[in-house]
């Protein structure tokens, strides 16, 4: 119970608005929601020709989930570190918000980086994005989350040099929580890719 | 603490005015550490089912592995439970449409007979 124990915060920030919500986190929110959808339909695609591999290598030959595994476990991480920045610029310590949004920034660096190290080794085995059935949607569903990725990447780098030149500060805390969903939500979507590509056999 | 009492006493003065306030109370940090942990925990688990065979258990146990990473982070790291309601809501209306509409297309192309 200690762990949830309350930490105080600094007087927040009012806005008058007719819900009484934050309009910037509730179209977050409703963004994410409708991004489900994309990700929903790219999914499902890949679940339709993951077993159309034309002759060609199937995704259990060329698939290295020990390093997939680990890219997961970074991705993962980041989240943690992304919650941490949030509770740090909610608690105005902005020095330490600034280490872990960019700690953060490089784990989620690390996995694009890994992934581009896969894409690259699954081509030299004979699986290119116009191969077959299953590589074409294969790359475009780990095509579109790594794109994802280093768009919130990008946001995470503008907090950090919008926080070095004091335009981010505790003030804005809910900026940086309206990213920090966005990038949990990026993680989450691989959560399911990461289950349903890799680790379930076609 | 009497930073978080004034900044609710505030909330509690101006939100029938459908004025709101950005900041909301967070778990401390070790919760966070936790819940990360318990996340690496279940991946390693859900890998586990690819070196080992898990037989009739194996597709159960990994929907089932996955689908509580995505609520842990999504009620934990996400907010969703420490926050208004209507964010939680908009955002698994857009799960649960996504699960009904692709369920129906995979049905559609005959999926589940394969």
């Amino acid at each position: 119970m200690a762990d949830l124990a309350v930490q105080a915060a600094p007087a927040p920030v009012v806005h008058h608005t007719s819900t009484g919500l934050s309009n910037t986190k509730l179209a977050m929110w409703l963004f994410l929601g409708s991004d489900c959808l994309l990700f929903g339909g790219l999914i499902s695609t890949y679940m339709l020709y993951r077993g159309r591999v034309n002759g060609g290598p199937t995704g259990r030959s060329v698939f290295d989930i020990p390093f997939t595994s680990i890219s997961s476990f970074v991705l993962l991480m980041s989240s943690l570190t992304m919650v941490l920045a949030v509770t740090s610029s909610a608690r105005g310590d902005m020095v330490r918000a600034r280490t872990w949004l960019m700690t953060t920034a490089l784990l989620g660096a690390t996995f694009v980086g890994g992934q581009v190290y896969e894409f690259t080794a699954f081509y030299r085995k004979g699986v290119g994005f116009t191969t077959n059935l299953f590589s074409g949607s294969f790359y475009t569903l780990t095509g579109f989350h790594g794109v994802h990725v280093s768009v919130g990447i990008i946001m995470l780098l503008s907090l950090y040099v919008g926080s070095l030149r004091g335009t981010i500060g505790p003030e804005k805390a809910e900026t940086v929580e309206i990213i920090g969903l966005y990038w949990h939500f990026v993680d989450v979507v691989w959560i399911v890719i990461f289950t349903l590509v890799y680790l379930l056999p076609a | 603490m009497s930073t978080a009492t004034a900044g609710q006493d505030h909330d509690e003065q101006t939100e029938g005015h459908g004025v709101h306030s950005s900041g909301h109370e967070h778990p401390a940090d070790i919760f966070y550490v936790k819940i990360a942990l318990t996340l690496g925990l279940l991946t390693a688990l859900e890998v586990s089912t690819y070196f080992w065979n898990f037989g009739k258990v194996f597709l159960p146990l990994l929907l089932v592995l996955m689908s509580i990473k995505f609520v842990l982070v999504v009620l934990f790291f996400m907010h969703a439970r420490f926050d208004a309601k209507i964010f939680g809501r908009l955002f698994w209306t857009g799960v649960l449409l996504a699960i009904v509409v692709y369920i129906a297309v995979l049905t559609t192309f005959h999926f589940w007979k394969v």
